[in-house]
C-alpha cells in the first residue's frame, strides 16, 4: 500500500481507468464488427425461399431446407438420448447420494473431465464407436449420439442446480407424510426443479447446434433431404464450413447460413436469460 | 425407519427400481469418459506398436503415406496459437470483468455482461468464417499470405475471451463485501483497491479461468482450421501459416487409413492428456481458494 501511495496514485489510477474502459470498448467494438458484418452481408440473402429450398450447385445457389431438417433431426436425437440420462444422473447425484460418497465424487470428476474434452476428440470417438463399432455409419443417429455425450455435463450441472434450489422442507414434509421417494420425486421435486432443467436444456441445445468438429466424421456431409435417421445429414454449421472453405463463390450463402445460425442462437440465449431472471427466482411459494 | 419397514412391499420395489434405474443412467454418464479414452487408445494402438512413441518426435517430417509421423510442427503450432491467444485474452478478459464489477455504471454493466454471454454462445465456425473473410484479407495486405499464426491467435483470442471474462466476473463478485468496504474505508483509490485487495482475494478463481480458457484454446478446431493456412511447419514468425494438432485431425481424418488413421487417434490422445492435466490442475488450484 505504501508503494501505491508513493508512486503518484493519480497517474496510476488514471492509467487503470483508461485501460479498463479501453478493453471494454475494444471487446464491444469487435463484437459489433463481427455481428454487423454477418448481418450486413447475410440479411440480403435471407428469405423464406432460402430457408426452404434445397441447395443447388454445391450450395452456391438455392437454400438450406434439407440442412435445417438434418440439423433439427440431429438435435432431436441428441436430446432424446441426453435428457433422460442427464436428468437421471442429476437426480441421483442430488437426491440419492451424499456429496462425499465415492460414487458421487467419481461421477462428478468424470463429468468435469468430459466437459473439457475438445470437440474434435468427440468426433474421433463418435467415428470409432458409433460409426464403426456399432455399425451406424455416417448418419444422423451417430451425429446425434456423439452430441449427446457432449452436452451431458452441461445438462447435468444445470439440472443439479435446479434440484438444489428446491427447499429441503419439501423433502422433509414428503417424508413425514410417508410418501415414497418415487412419488416425492415425480410429484414434488421434479415440477419444482423445472426452471433449472429448462436452463440446462436450452444451454445444451445452444452447444449442440453450434457444434461442427464433432459432426464432420459422424453425421457427414451429404446435403440431400434425409429419409431416415440412418442417412447422412449435413448440419448447418458444417454447411457454413464447407461453403467457406471448399466451395469458391459460396460466401454469400455462407453469410446467410451464418446469420440463420446466429438468429437461432440468439433465440436460445434470450430464452436462457428470460428463464434465469423470471423462472429461477420465482420459486414455488413455501408455506 | 420403523415406519418405512412397515410400508407395503410394492412401494419398496418401486423405490428400489427407481434407484437402480438412476444408478444405471449415472453409470452411463460417468463411463463415457472411460469409453472415449479406451477407444482412443485402442484405435491408436497399431501405430504405437509399429512406430513407437519416439518417432512421433524424431521423424524427419509428417508424411503418413510414406511412414513419417513427426507431430512436433503441429505441437508447436498448437502451443504458439494457445500461448499467443491466452496472453492477449487474459488481461483483456480480466479487465472486462473489472469493468463490469467496479467501473461500469449499473446501467452499462448488465448489457455488457449480456454481450459477453452472447459472444460465448457464438459458434466457432462463425468466428472462423468471419476470420476468413475479414481478418485474413486484412493481414494479407500487411504481410502476405493472409492465413497465418497471427490470424489464428486473433480469432482464438476473441473465442476464449468470454470464458475468462465470465469466470473472472463470477470470482470478483464472490469477493466478500467487507474486504471491499474495508479498503474503501482506508481511503484507497479504486485501482489500488482492486490490485491490492480484490485480485489477491479472487486469485484462485482467476487462475481457474485462465486454465479453462487454455483448455478451450488447445481444443479449438474449426476456427483455427479456417484461418491458419494449415501448412505443416514450425512457424518462424507471426505471419507464417501453421497447422495445429486439432486441425490436422479434422483435415486428414476423412481419407486416413491404417497407421495414418491410428496416428490421428494418437494425436487425439495427446490432446486428451493435455485436457485431463489441465482439469486436474484447475481442481487443485480451486481447492486453495481464500473465500468460501
Amino acid at each position: 500500500m505504501v508503494e501505491v501511495a508513493t508512486q503518484q496514485p493519480n497517474t496510476r489510477e488514471w492509467l487503470a481507468f483508461v485501460l479498463v474502459w479501453g478493453s471494454a470498448v475494444l471487446v464491444t467494438a469487435t463484437f459489433c464488427w463481427l455481428l454487423g458484418d454477418i448481418i450486413w452481408h447475410g440479411l440480403s440473402h435471407l428469405s423464406w425461399i432460402f430457408l426452404t429450398a434445397p441447395p443447388e450447385n454445391a450450395g452456391r445457389r438455392g437454400g438450406i431446407g434439407p440442412i435445417l431438417v438434418s440439423t433439427f433431426l440431429i438435435l432431436g436425437v441428441c436430446l432424446a438420448v441426453s435428457l433422460p440420462i442427464g436428468i437421471g444422473t442429476a437426480v441421483l447425484l442430488v437426491e440419492f447420494t451424499s456429496d462425499h460418497s465415492l460414487f458421487g465424487r467419481l461421477t462428478r470428476r468424470s463429468l468435469d473431465v468430459l466437459a473439457g474434452v475438445p470437440s474434435i476428440v468427440f468426433g474421433l470417438f463418435g467415428n470409432a464407436f458409433f460409426c464403426k463399432t456399432l455399425g451406424l455409419g455416417f448418419s444422423i443417429l451417430s451425429g446425434g449420439l456423439t452430441l449427446a455425450c457432449m452436452v451431458l455435463p452441461i445438462l447435468i450441472r444445470s439440472t443439479e442446480e435446479g434440484f438444489r434450489a428446491v427447499p429441503s422442507n419439501y423433502r422433509l414434509s414428503a417424508a413425514a407424510l410417508g410418501l415414497s421417494r418415487t412419488t416425492t420425486l415425480f410429484h414434488l421435486l421434479l415440477p419444482a426443479a423445472v426452471p433449472g432443467l429448462l436452463v440446462g436444456l436450452v444451454l445444451g441445445v445452444g452447444r449442440a447446434i453450434a457444434e461442427t468438429a464433432a459432426l464432420i466424421f459422424t453425421s457427414g456431409y451429404v446435403d440431400r433431404m434425409p429419409e431416415s435417421l440412418l442417412d447422412s445429414g449435413r448440419a448447418l454449421s458444417i454447411h457454413i464450413f464447407d461453403l467457406s472453405m471448399n466451395v469458391s463463390g459460396g460466401d454469400a450463402n455462407a453469410y446467410a447460413s451464418a446469420l440463420v445460425l446466429i438468429i437461432l442462437l440468439l433465440i436460445i440465449n434470450g430464452t436462457v436469460s428470460w428463464l434465469a431472471t423470471y423462472g429461477l427466482h420465482r420459486k414455488i411459494v413455501t408455506v | 425407519m420403523t415406519s418405512s419397514s412397515s410400508n407395503t412391499l410394492s412401494r419398496w420395489s418401486t423405490d428400489d427400481l427407481l434407484c437402480w434405474l438412476l444408478r444405471g443412467m449415472a453409470m452411463i454418464a460417468s463411463t463415457i469418459v472411460m469409453l472415449i479414452v479406451t477407444f482412443l487408445i485402442v484405435e491408436a494402438l497399431p501405430v504405437l506398436r509399429h512406430v513407437g512413441v519416439l518417432r512421433f518426435f524424431t521423424d524427419p517430417s509428417w508424411h503418413p503415406a510414406e511412414g513419417f509421423y513427426n507431430l512436433t510442427p503441429m505441437l508447436w503450432g498448437t502451443l504458439f496459437a494457445m500461448a499467443g491467444s491466452v496472453l492477449i485474452a487474459t488481461p483483456l478478459g480480466i479487465l472486462s470483468a473489472v469493468f463490469c464489477q467496479y467501473y461500469a455504471p449499473t446501467r452499462l454493466a448488465r448489457p455488457y455482461r449480456r454481450l459477453i454471454e452472447l459472444l460465448a454462445g457464438i459458434p466457432s465456425v462463425v468466428y472462423g468464417f468471419w476470420g476468413l473473410v475479414v481478418l485474413v484479407p486484412l493481414i494479407g495486405e500487411i504481410h502476405p499470405p493472409g492465413p497465418s499464426l497471427l490470424a489464428g491467435i486473433l480469432v482464438l483470442t476473441i473465442m476464449i475471451l468470454p470464458t475468462i471474462a465470465l469466470m473472472a466476473d463470477a470470482s470478483l463478485a464472490n469477493v466478500p463485501q467487507q474486504y471491499v468496504r474495508g479498503a474503501a474505508a482506508l481511503g484507497l483509490p479504486r485501482w489500488a483497491m482492486i490490485r491490492g485487495v480484490v485480485f489477491p482475494a479472487a486469485k484462485s478463481g482467476l487462475f481457474t479461468g485462465v486454465i479453462l480458457e487454455t483448455g478451450r484454446a488447445i481444443g479449438e478446431t474449426m476456427a483455427i482450421l479456417m484461418v491458419c493456412g494449415n501448412v505443416v511447419q514450425t512457424p518462424s514468425n507471426l505471419f507464417d501459416p501453421i497447422r495445429t494438432l486439432t486441425a490436422n485431425i479434422a483435415l486428414e481424418m476423412a481419407y486416413a487409413l491404417g497407421d495414418h488413421r491410428a496416428a490421428l487417434f494418437m494425436s487425439g490422445l495427446v490432446l486428451m492428456a493435455l485436457i485431463i492435466a489441465l482439469t486436474i490442475s484447475a481442481e487443485w488450484i480451486s481447492r486453495g481458494r481464500i473465500y468460501g
